[in-house]
């Protein structure tokens, strides 16, 4: 089985994200970067269906700069067994990047596509499911599973995803509102991945260092025939507004009577 | 002129409220593209659905029958892209629930239209406000393609007035797709409680909780609130996944939010930041979860919250 993941270099969620004074874009100087911590689900469950399904191989795929080859790294330090960059310093909108990532895939022609259901920089949501037209095949977003990540099943790293006896069907939990809603995908398909589906694993120091041996292949938008001009453009960034902080109360009593004369909400 | 088309979402024949929320945003559209507005509902009871739309005086078209039984990305978003393209739709308004973020990208890849998502304001005829960077950032983008396709955040956007007169409901007929996608089961999450996303009152447990729910519960039932958790408390799998309050969760904006336990990670804060009215309590009189109250507690959960419903209960 062919699977290709996609990663994508993003802000660390945990850095300080500041807007920059001409309200362009955020300050970029001192953050640090990351893998999507979507696609690091993504490539978990990959890892673990290739696992379960030998021969099979993983592909991890990111469209973005040349620094981005640190984060395919990190997918190859997780166990995937090769990467290709699609080398773009400028903002690709998400619908670039579906596009970039359909002529891969007519290259590739993978089995099974996972992603991260959305980016934490820009916060889409949209990218799998324009991939998943684009390509005429079905999908299953926000992918997740039945039992807890305290289960035996997650314990034991086995897929949520689960391959149909001929491996041309999936069955992918949904992670919808009001409850799990199941689908059965036929493969080859996009799968976005939600939070819950699995906990990625960390990489090992062996396989850090298998990870620099591991072949990475970079191509470009234009020699895909991939016109990254953005349909949707960010014109300005602004701070949030803020929320001031409000008063203490001292006690129970107090609360209940402030929110009841005062808010006016109970 | 273009028409601005609203792709309703409905259960059992019943309206979502986001879908009103989509309509405000669509009406906001309108006045600055002077365009008329026009509704969607497609699946079993789209019909009744349908009705309860047209009675905000817009034309609703429904998309009923066999192959849309189920809400599938392929058909869903098949039905409503044709309906779009029939109407001359110049923007295609969506409520940016599971539903909406699922079929609205298939939507505009199939009208060749660029995509706003999750849109907290409209700024203009072609430009949308919306969050970055788990709401660090608000940024205003501007979409360059003739026909836009843009999903709403619901809690953003009030529902608007009835209208004196209803609009026409009338059955479009759309080529049935042939998904390659096949529904299995949906396990319905059961509760006495309003919905999340369209509670007046949210009350939402933390790591304080310790796993313990029956006071946040409890509190919840004397104000007739919807029950949220961090997502802490639902990674260690305290409480259900569709519970989880954040930019990765649920988005919720009620009247009154009551954080108990709760620290206030970012990841948190920026799905319940919108709420009119903060209330936290906590143990821990520096957590970050008192710099976005109006009211802070500080003070033990277990003790606070039950006195807290005997003192609403004597209120009532």
């Amino acid at each position: 089985m062919k699977i290709l993941v996609t990663i994508k270099r993003v802000e660390d969620y945990e850095s300080k994200i500041k807007v920059k004074p001409d309200n362009s874009w955020i300050v970029t100087d001192g953050v640090n970067y990351r893998a999507n911590p979507f696609d690091e689900i993504a490539v978990e469950e990959g890892l673990r269906l290739r696992d379960s399904n030998m021969p099979s191989e993983v592909i991890v795929v990111s469209v973005g700069p040349a620094a981005a080859a640190a984060e395919i790294r990190s997918g190859l330090a997780m166990g995937a067994d090769r990467g290709i960059l699609v080398k773009h310093d400028a903002f690709v909108d998400s619908d670039g990047v579906a596009r970039v990532l359909k002529a891969v895939i007519d290259q590739e022609k993978p089995d099974l596509v996972l992603m991260g259901k959305q980016a934490v920089d820009v916060d889409d949501n949209v990218a799998g499911q324009l991939l998943a037209e684009y390509l005429g095949w079905g999908q299953a977003t926000f992918a997740s599973k039945k039992e807890s990540l305290e289960s035996p099943e997650e314990k034991a790293k086995k897929p949520g995803i689960q391959l149909g006896a001929d491996k041309k069907t999936a069955q992918v939990a949904r992670e919808v509102d009001g409850g799990l809603e199941v689908l059965e995908v036929q493969l080859p398909a996009i799968v976005t991945v939600d939070l819950r589906l699995n906990v990625p694993r960390y990489a090992s120091l062996p396989n850090i260092m298998k990870a620099k041996k591991k072949p990475i292949v970079e191509m470009t938008p234009q020699q895909l025939g991939v016109d990254v001009a953005p349909k949707v453009k960010v014109v300005k960034v602004e701070p949030p507004p803020q929320r001031t902080a409000g008063v203490k109360v001292p006690d129970v009593e107090t609360l209940v009577q402030k929110l009841h004369s005062e808010a006016k909400v109970i | 002129m273009a028409t601005v088309l609203v792709v309703g979402e409905q259960a059992h024949g019943h309206l979502k409220k986001a879908t009103l929320s989509a309509l405000t945003a669509a009406q906001q559209i309108a006045q600055n593209t002077g365009g008329q507005i026009v509704g969607v509902v497609v699946g079993p009871g789209a019909g009744q659905a349908a009705q309860e739309l047209a009675g905000y005086g817009i034309p609703v078209h429904v998309v009923e029958g066999a192959a849309f039984e189920h809400a599938l990305a392929e058909t869903h978003s098949a039905a409503a892209a044709e309906v779009a393209e029939k109407a001359g739709a110049g923007e295609v308004v969506i409520a940016a629930t599971a539903y909406g973020k699922d079929i609205a990208p298939r939507i505009a890849a199939k009208l060749g239209a660029g995509l706003a998502s999750d849109v907290l304001a409209i700024a203009g005829a072609n430009q949308f406000k919306r969050a970055m960077w788990a709401g660090n950032a608000i940024a205003t983008v501007e979409v360059v393609t003739p026909v836009k396709v843009v999903t709403v955040r619901a809690t953003e956007f009030a529902a608007p007035q009835k209208a004196q007169g209803a609009g026409t409901v009338t059955p479009a007929q759309v080529a049935a797709p042939q998904p390659k996608t096949k529904f299995v089961e949906f396990n319905e999450v059961k509760s006495a409680r309003p919905e999340l996303t369209e509670a007046r009152v949210v009350v939402s447990g933390g790591r304080g909780t310790k796993g313990d729910f029956k006071p946040i519960e409890q509190l919840a039932d004397v104000l007739n609130a919807a029950v949220g958790a961090s997502r802490a408390v639902v990674d260690a799998g305290w409480q259900p996944n569709d519970l989880q309050v954040g930019q990765t969760g649920k988005v919720v904006a009620p009247q009154l939010y009551v954080a108990a336990g709760i620290s206030g990670a970012i990841q948190h804060l920026a799905g319940m930041k919108g709420s009119k009215t903060i209330v936290a309590i906590n143990k821990d009189a520096e957590a970050p979860i008192f710099q976005v109250a109006d009211y802070g507690l500080v003070a033990d959960l277990f003790k606070a919250l039950p006195e807290m419903a005997e003192a609403v209960k004597k209120l009532q």
